[in-house]
């Protein structure tokens, strides 16, 4: 026999290496699963309205996660408030208005590698800039501060998405606007920012739910762990979620464990509301456009 | 059609008068010329005040785009100038040079190294932990999952990604460590191993997602001509697939490496606080990540040099991850295969 094609063997080891992938792709999700379910069965038992409306305490079974919750809500207006405007536009200028140059390219490369930045480095930014130098307009280490850093954290994500929806809008319609004699603002903001303004809303959403599970950088801004109080202003100190859950789970005290993993719950729940928003907005408005 | 529907949802700006409204609406009245240029009421379309308003708008637009730049270049300048104030303090040779990290004690050592080893121990487990599950994921999703399939696995997948890493933390300590334990007996509280495995599960999506892109990417002539050959499916994607998938799926690597030196909370909770040279996974350990955290955590003044070593280390951490981040754009550049 001249050539041996061993199709046999070559079978077997086809079938173990796609048997591979498909252990590998559910070791993932199962791991995911088991890290729901724990949360879960850890968590639940606590979960009550008066761990919602609960402020902090020393003792774990009296503590509740009210302050971090108001904090949390707190960052996110302010967030979405300083991001969004500044995204949008940033993303509108450089995908609607901008001429081929190098100041335009400079400022995309710097976008993408903004997104490569560790949290932490923004927290230190944060720290510098705003609770120090900027400390007479921000209170120093206030809820202010948080929003600052955590737009800054999110802007590179919301300026990406508002380009990408910015290119679905064909062409045709900036083409039919200029002929008709309208200047660019006029076309963007009465055509192209309407069409692509649920695709923006999607991606704001999104990253908005990037700051909501944020960490490191509040904590390196020097965000408090024990805030017995709901923020009523923007330059009040503050605690957030993320940083209740850090704190409790860094106690020795397995009551505390509970509230962690109960405050984890909670997180998760905001997260996907706001995931699900997001998912409708976008199906619903890519139902009428297409 | 498209055109249609929002033409008729949003009129044009321009100013309309009603007159020629009427004229318009009445077809036998047939519209004279002149009327427009003898009777300017009919007909004000201000080009020079919206020329200016799209001026105004596209500055203030120019001004947002150039907060990132801001941003970077306050990164920079922050972090470069409280690293000069520390290193007039300490020299640099003994930060490069000691061997223990003990910033806070009397007795003060700042070596770097050790927090650096720490980094590194941890981020390879990660990358022994995501490399393959993620490999084998993006695989399974673009080769081997029917469309249906994969329409359920990949948001799957990206749920991953979207867990906040405090979550991670709280999986990391209070999960995978106990279990640990059950299996390796002298293993501590707090350790390298758990931190790092968990951190692994936290960049898989990444390895996976931009995995997938470069291996989708492959054109499907390849495919058929290794089919062709007589090659099975495996032997495709192991010698055809994959290589020429190569750039993106190295790319996707580095990037994960980045990320993973860069992460802090599932180090900070779960790896703990034990600055200690040497690559023992077994023991406590601290991160440059976990470092600032702590201190962050306690009250430092500025101006101290525990807050000095704050801006030191994240100009470290900082230089690493823009180098791997660097070093993946220009790998893609370089060699990526480009099938036309």
């Amino acid at each position: 026999m001249l050539f041996n094609p061993q199709l046999e063997r070559r079978y077997l080891w086809d079938n173990l290496f796609a048997s591979a992938t498909w252990i590998a792709t559910g070791l993932a999700i199962l791991v995911l699963l088991v890290l729901l379910a724990d949360v879960l069965l850890d968590g639940s038992p606590r979960l009550s309205w008066q761990f919602i409306t609960s402020l902090p305490s020393r003792k774990p079974e009296l503590a509740g996660i009210a302050a971090a919750l108001g904090g949390s809500i707190w960052l996110l207006v302010l967030t979405a408030l300083i991001a969004f405007p500044i995204g949008v536009g940033a993303g509108l200028y450089l995908e609607e208005f901008s001429i081929e140059s190098w100041w335009s390219r400079l400022i995309e490369i710097n976008i993408s590698n903004l997104a490569g930045v560790p949290s932490i480095i923004y927290g230190l930014l944060g720290l510098q800039v705003f609770a120090r130098w900027m400390q007479p307009l921000t209170g120093g280490r206030s809820v202010l501060t948080g929003a600052l850093t955590l737009a800054l954290l999110v802007l590179p994500v919301i300026i990406v998405s508002t380009r990408e929806a910015l290119r679905t809008v064909p062409d045709g319609l900036r083409q039919a606007g200029f002929a008709l004699g309208a200047t660019r603002w006029q076309v963007v903001s009465a055509h192209v920012l309407p069409l692509a303004l649920p695709g923006i809303m999607t991606g704001t959403i999104l990253a908005l739910s990037r700051a909501i599970g944020e960490t490191a950088a509040l904590i390196t801004i020097g965000a408090l762990t024990f805030v017995p109080f709901i923020p009523n202003n923007p330059t009040s100190p503050f605690t957030a979620l993320p940083i209740q859950i850090y704190n409790w789970v860094s106690r020795p005290q397995q009551g505390f464990h509970v509230n962690a993993a109960a405050g984890i719950i909670i997180l998760m729940v905001v997260l996907m509301m706001m995931n699900a928003t997001a998912i409708l907005l976008r199906n619903r408005f890519q139902k009428t456009l297409t | 059609m498209l055109l249609d529907s929002v033409c008729l949802s949003q009129r044009p700006k321009l100013r309309f008068n009603s007159k020629i409204a009427e004229i318009l609406a009445s077809p036998r009245q047939s519209v004279p010329m002149e009327s427009f240029s003898q009777n300017p009421s009919l007909w004000q379309p201000n080009r020079q005040a919206s020329q200016q308003t799209d001026l105004l708008v596209r500055s203030i637009l120019g001004l947002f785009s150039f907060v990132s730049v801001a941003t970077t270049a306050g990164i920079v300048l922050t972090l470069f100038f409280e690293t000069v104030d520390f290193f007039r303090v300490i020299p640099i040779w003994r930060f490069f040079s000691e061997t223990r990290w003990t910033p806070l004690f009397a007795s003060a050592q700042f070596g770097i190294i050790v927090l650096i080893s720490a980094t590194v121990l941890t981020t390879s487990i990660a990358i022994a932990v995501a490399l393959p599950l993620g490999l084998l994921s993006a695989i399974c999703l673009s080769e081997y999952a029917s469309p249906k399939v994969r329409q359920i696995l990949k948001p799957a997948l990206e749920v991953l990604a979207g867990v906040p890493t405090v979550v991670y933390g709280y999986f990391a300590l209070l999960f995978v460590t106990p279990l640990l334990q059950k299996i390796i007996p002298g293993l501590q509280g707090f350790n390298a191993l758990s931190a790092g495995m968990v951190l692994g599960i936290a960049i898989t999506p990444l390895i996976a997602s931009l995995s997938e892109d470069a291996i989708y990417a492959v054109p499907r002539s390849l495919r058929d001509g290794s089919y062709a050959l007589g090659a099975t499916k495996r032997e495709t994607i192991v010698s055809v697939v994959l290589p020429a998938a190569l750039s993106g799926i190295v790319a996707s690597v580095i990037l994960a490496v980045s990320r993973a030196i860069g992460e802090t909370m599932i180090v900070a909770i779960a790896a703990g606080q034990n600055a200690t040279l040497g690559l023992n996974p077994l023991v406590s350990t601290m991160t440059m990540t976990a470092y600032i955290v702590q201190v962050s955590l306690g009250d430092t003044p500025a101006g101290s040099i525990a807050y000095q070593t704050l801006f030191a280390v994240g100009t470290t951490l900082f230089v690493m991850t823009l180098g791997l981040n660097v070093f993946s754009f220009w790998f893609v550049r370089r060699f990526r295969e480009k099938y036309d």
